[in-house]
């Protein structure tokens, strides 16, 4: 295990007039690379979670360690910021030129990089996310998926050591999904760049390293996927749903097929099928 | 279909007008003005005419995309033509019926204002249809920086003038989207007295302007997730620099004054 890059010690945010706190007494720790999916029903915390990661918001109790920092300042909440790097869920209200590449450009340039520099990181970025074609385009005529991949490659050109994405796959459709989490999954594992993907979509988490899911603002569970969906139980009492393969085969040993536990991707299952016979 | 409307009236090109830093264009612009003002005849505007011909001639534009921005102030220049011919009385008596009277000296400065109206609005025009909103945007603000000294916001107001400019179709699309889901439920946008129609605006422009705000606060949280502080230590990707071409059009525009003074003393008419 490498060294943890988040370090949540018995945080807790509440919201200015809110009854109950957003997020209560979570204590969590993210290693350098790892990919961690975040679930959980609606207002569970979720997303307050990402806000506190990239110090948008602030902990009103508890230590929250990112990239060696705790941010109690507003020069601290910059220096995070710079690390940790957010997409968030709808691609239109988080880009902010007419232009895809100066949008890519706009967090260098709040950094005061030289522009030479600035160039060369955004030609990088949007090579990257397979945007270079779209440099001069109008955000307004892209599709969903290439503006959250526009928003991926100015989060990426900033070189966070994290990317967290707050749900950035809700709101599109179901290729524009696979590009963007194709993406997140890829930078993860070339560039090692840590990644945390809340999510509602059990087929992404199925395909991270470890699954946390929050309820009521605490954890509820936390795993590797397999460990985590393995207690359908559970996770349907938190008002989530396990992948669809998990679903099938146990619907499969109830009819009397002998299929091991923990079946999670299409292509386990056919394996396993195919051994059957 | 509302995506397809064009923004300010940028007409895209990669002529030399459209190649200049839009600081130059800007300040070329004011130049010009000016220059419409000082000139006291005919001649003068004659020349001025041909230059932003040339101008425009240059650039491919249309002279009817030129002719369409006088379409607005067509009243205002009849109105001021008309006020001039009836009420400027000096000079010989050209027409007299009942109590309108049309002087020669009336006539010339009624058509002398018409023409410096139409000057003024073209050579804008060639402003507007040469550069990109989001250009203009650039150049007015590093033009307005050094007024920053007395705490003048130019950072802020182009930023907020760029941002406004990326969510005019975002919104467009919104409204589009907010009139079909009304149209759905009965609503009716198209007939009626104007007032019954202004009243159906109303469930249109609520959620939009909620819509607005919703998406303000989404982007000023996108904005600060990506260390915006301000324009203070900000650089930019494209800096605007003076180029060759910028020197020749200052010296084109030098010129112009020059000959219109010289016509303004010499000139014929």
């Amino acid at each position: 295990m490498n060294k943890p890059i988040i370090e949540a010690r018995n945080v807790s945010f509440q919201y200015e007039g809110a009854q109950s706190p957003a997020v209560n007494d979570v204590s969590l720790s993210v290693a350098q690379g790892e990919f961690v999916a975040v679930l959980g029903r609606n207002g569970s915390g979720k997303s307050t979670f990402a806000k506190l990661l990239n110090a948008l918001q602030l902990p009103t109790s508890g230590e929250l360690i990112v990239n060696g920092i705790k941010a109690v300042t507003e020069d601290d909440c910059y220096e995070v910021r710079k690390s940790c790097g957010m997409v968030f869920q709808n691609p239109d209200n988080q880009i902010v030129t007419t232009i895809v590449e100066e949008d890519c450009a706009f967090g260098l340039e709040n950094l005061g990089t030289p522009p030479e520099e600035i160039r060369r990181r955004v030609d990088e970025a949007l090579e990257s996310v397979g945007m270079s074609d779209y440099a001069l385009a109008s955000p307004s005529m892209l599709s969903g998926g290439q503006k959250q991949r526009i928003a991926v490659a100015g989060v990426l050109a900033m070189r966070p050591k994290i990317i967290v994405f707050d749900e950035s796959t809700a709101m599109l459709d179901p290729i524009g999904r696979r590009d963007v989490f194709g993406i997140a999954r890829r930078l993860n594992l070339e560039e090692r760049i840590t990644v945390v993907w809340i999510t509602h979509f059990m087929e992404e988490a199925a395909l991270a390293d470890r699954v946390v899911v929050m309820d009521g603002g605490k954890i509820a569970l936390e795993g590797t996927p397999r460990e985590v969906f393995s207690r359908t139980e559970q996770v349907l009492e938190l008002g989530l749903d396990v992948p669809e393969m998990m679903k099938l085969s146990r619907q499969l040993r109830d009819k009397g097929l002998s299929l091991p536990e923990g079946l999670m991707t299409v292509e386990e299952m056919a394996v396993e099928l195919c051994r059957l016979k | 279909m509302l995506k397809n409307i064009t923004l300010g009236q940028y007409f895209p090109g990669d002529s030399l007008i459209h190649r200049l830093d839009p600081r130059t264009k800007l300040l070329a612009t004011i130049a010009l003005i000016a220059i419409v003002f000082v000139s006291k005849g005919f001649c003068g505007f004659l020349l001025i005419a041909a230059f932003i011909l040339a101008c425009a001639a240059s650039t491919g534009i249309h002279l009817k995309f030129l002719i369409k921005g006088l379409k607005p102030i067509f009243f205002i220049i009849v109105f001021t033509f008309v006020l001039n011919l009836f009420f400027q009385t000096g000079g010989e008596e050209l027409v007299h019926i009942w109590i309108i009277r049309i002087t020669d000296e009336g006539l010339r400065m009624a058509s002398f204002m018409a023409v410096r109206l139409i000057l003024l609005v073209v050579s804008s025009q060639l402003l507007t249809l040469t550069t990109s909103p989001i250009s203009l945007t650039d150049g007015l603000e590093t033009l307005f920086r050094p007024l920053q000294v007395i705490h003048f916001p130019a950072h802020e107001i182009a930023m907020m003038m760029s941002i406004a400019l990326r969510f005019i179709p975002t919104l467009m699309d919104e409204a589009d989207k907010i009139m079909k889901a009304q149209k759905a439920r009965g609503a009716n946008f198209e007939t009626g007295s104007v007032v019954a129609r202004a009243k159906a605006m109303v469930p249109l422009l609520v959620p939009l302007f909620v819509g607005a705000f919703r998406r303000a606060e989404e982007l000023a949280l996108a904005m600060d997730a990506r260390c915006y502080r301000g324009g203070a230590g900000r650089t930019r990707m494209k800096q605007l620099k003076y180029q060759t071409i910028d020197l020749l059009a200052a010296l084109a525009i030098a010129a112009l004054l020059a000959a219109v003074i010289l016509l303004n003393r010499f000139g014929p008419f």
